[in-house]
């Protein structure tokens, strides 16, 4: 890559908590944020295992000094939060002092809000105000709003690869000069919508995640957001740098809506582009961020792919879900502030509830926090309708 | 062409023969996103005789509303029971590329836009940035938008409480173009876009002019403008681009004839390419600006040109 992408700030709130310090010390204690669903109204709650964010939208909405009659959905609370955390860690005080954008990823939207008040839309006023806070580029018109971002904005939703789109759209921008710095990542609220969505596929497991394992039965739920800062090498000089994105591919699996084929064609070809625009050959890559999910079809899938791409040498690997739940539009940026906190650490975090590996591959992930020379780092993210995309960041 | 009807508040689009394009039991599944999407980028795959692209691009302010709004309320309905899987998996918002690439069996760069107003602008400048990698590939890319049933009606209901309400009826549809960098049987030039989320009134017009500067183009170069003028408040930015430009400019105002969505502005598009007709066949046409905005923000300016 001619130009080198630089992360110079990440934030992010998730189960594990609020701000990146908060997340850095779970993973290091090896300690799942996953627990029984509390605060989304829902049958299932105290029923069903997720990855719940424990702060309140009240208490969310006054770390932002909101006015009482705001219509900041769940999913924009967390994405400002998370955005303003990453902004502030990259010592950026004017936002205009370089052409800054911003490309946010979700899949929920508003939904947390329009599942509250859809009955209620037609007859009561005072729910008037979250109709135009449902669709998708709500929440990413308030981040640019919070940041006072007044170039190039936009929203992608790509399912659960969405915020790894939006990191690499947010490299791209860069690379061809049409933007200085990008605020990029996701956001998403857990809401009834998603939970009875999943349940109805039967993709969610009874108890805690286990990805690769043979008797992974189904994912958790999460809700979360996480943001990076990216800059060109003009615009940040001189700053203390994180990481870089030096990689990223996206490609479509095109064999089902939902499930993934058996051969992994789809995280294959995306892995084999992000390894082509970072320059590195398979035997680089020290670790792997795994999508993992647990359930069944996607982590046999994803095995295979790991198993084409770098044949008999596969990297240490292993997925973070069973901390934080899948947190759809958010998990690729989740994880990218995880791999950037790996690459800081030089640890390779445990891939909890692993016991078995699957017959099928036989592939063992890292089960307990290791300590890594750890250079280049490969995060996986796939969603439905085949959307896979790969992204290698560096020290 | 037929302006709309504007005492409806919304209108359906004109649905073509499916079955000529889908299997009938693929569309039967499908909502009208699905099926108009699908079947558009296939006419503007098939005009431009490509079968493999090298990347599908797709912008859709609400996405599929239909299987949205059929699930929420069934789970609303039910609590939480019964509800039907296959409507969730259609409420996704990159069903309508995805169901693109699943057709063509097309394993490419795969991208969808859900930024409002500009979803289709978004596509259209992840396509230029593809490009400008990679000159000779074949990209499709389009704006999709659906009714639904219900959430439009509040969309309206909030729009009608505006003074001076909004003319223009709700609407649907689907536009799909074949980008290139080669020329080729190209049928008109894509020269340049402009987004910006906010600006003012007074500003609107020098930048529209610096754009058509940057293109060795002045006003007096333009010879139509499409403008998506509704009749609400935010038209005054319609005026203070339509007053930069020489009295004999036509002007059509678009949305006259496709409705408001979110990606309408494709439509737009769309309509430039058949103003400035076909290679080899003549048109007194040669420079067309289209503009549009919405409630006063997220504003796009296109330039489309005759080759």
């Amino acid at each position: 890559m001619s130009e080198r992408i630089a992360i110079t700030g990440i934030g992010i709130v998730s189960a594990l908590g609020t701000g990146v310090a908060a997340n850095r010390e779970r993973l290091l204690h090896s300690e799942s944020g996953l627990s029984l669903l509390q605060k989304v109204e829902s049958t299932y709650q105290n029923k069903i295992v997720v990855g719940e964010v424990t702060a309140t939208n009240q208490e969310l909405a006054q770390t932002l000094n909101l006015p009482t009659k705001h219509n900041y959905t769940r999913t924009a609370l967390l994405g400002c939060i998370a955005a303003k955390e990453a902004v502030k860690q990259a010592g950026i005080e004017d936002i205009k002092e370089f052409k800054t954008g911003l490309v946010s990823a979700t899949t929920v939207g508003g939904m947390d809000q329009t599942e509250r008040y859809f009955r209620q839309f037609a007859t009561n006023p005072d729910t008037h105000r979250y109709i135009s806070s449902h669709h998708a580029g709500d929440s990413t018109e308030k981040i640019a709003d919070q940041l006072q971002i007044s170039e190039f904005t936009t929203t992608i939703s790509t399912a659960c690869s969405s915020a790894a789109n939006a990191i690499m759209l947010g490299a791209r921008l860069i690379k061809a000069g049409k933007l200085d710095r990008v605020v990029v990542g996701g956001t998403d609220a857990l809401s009834k919508f998603t939970l009875n969505g999943f349940k109805s596929l039967l993709l969610l497991s009874d108890d805690h995640c286990r990805p690769f394992d043979a008797n992974r039965d189904g994912l958790n739920l999460g809700e979360a957001a996480a943001y990076l800062v990216l800059e060109s090498e003009k615009a940040a000089k001189g700053k203390q740098i994180l990481g870089y994105v030096s990689g990223y591919g996206n490609a479509n699996d095109a064999h089902h809506q939902t499930a993934s084929s058996e051969n992994g064609e789809g995280a294959f070809l995306a892995m084999q582009k992000a390894l082509q625009i970072a320059g590195l050959k398979p035997s680089q890559i020290d670790y792997v961020n795994a999508h993992g999910t647990a359930t069944p079809n996607n982590d046999l899938s994803e095995s295979v792919a790991l198993q084409r791409i770098f044949g008999e040498n596969i990297p240490d690997f292993g997925s973070t879900k069973s901390f934080t739940g899948h947190t759809l539009a958010a998990a690729g940026a989740v994880e990218a502030v995880f791999s950037i906190v790996a690459l800081q650490e030089q640890q390779l975090f445990a891939n909890l509830n692993f016991t078995e590996p699957m017959p099928e591959t036989g592939l063992v992930p890292v089960q307990t926090l290791q300590k890594k020379n750890l250079q280049y780092v490969l995060s996986n993210s796939f969603g439905f309708g085949g959307n896979c995309t790969s992204l290698i960041f560096s020290k | 062409m037929e302006a709309l009807n504007i005492t409806a508040s919304t209108v359906a689009a004109k649905h073509p023969a499916y079955r000529n394009y889908i299997p009938p039991a693929a569309a039967r599944r499908m909502a009208p996103a699905v099926k108009m999407g699908v079947v558009a980028a296939n006419v503007a795959l098939e005009k431009a005789q490509i079968t493999q692209p090298d990347a599908i691009l797709t912008g859709s302010g609400l996405g599929c509303m239909q299987d949205t709004e059929k699930f929420l309320n069934a789970l609303l309905e039910n609590n939480e029971q019964f509800v039907p899987p296959t409507a969730f998996i259609q409420s996704t918002h990159n069903t309508v590329g995805a169901q693109i690439a699943l057709g063509l069996g097309c394993k490419a760069y795969n991208n969808t836009y859900v930024h409002g107003s500009l979803s289709f602008e978004s596509a259209l400048l992840d396509a230029s940035l593809l490009l400008e990698d990679k000159p000779d590939a074949k990209i499709v890319v389009g704006g999709v938008d659906e009714l639904g049933t219900e959430f439009v009606n509040y969309v309206k209901m909030l729009a009608e409480k505006e003074t001076p309400a909004s003319k223009i009826p709700m609407s649907e549809g689907a536009s799909f173009f074949v980008v290139s960098s080669e020329m080729g049987n190209a049928q008109v030039l894509l020269r340049d876009m402009n987004t910006c989320r906010e600006i003012s009134v007074a500003e609107i017009s020098n930048r529209v002019g610096s754009l058509l500067k940057e293109n060795g183009l002045s006003e007096e170069d333009i010879d139509t403008l499409i403008l998506g003028t509704t009749g609400a408040e935010s038209d005054v930015y319609y005026k203070a681009v339509s007053d930069a430009f020489p009295k004999q400019t036509t002007q059509i105002h678009f949305k006259k004839y496709a409705g408001q969505y979110n990606t309408s502005i494709g439509f737009a598009v769309w309509f430039a390419v058949q103003l400035l007709g076909e290679k080899n066949t003549v048109s007194d046409r040669k420079n067309i600006l289209i503009y549009n905005q919405e409630d006063g923000r997220n504003h796009s300016v296109i330039i489309v040109s005759r080759c």
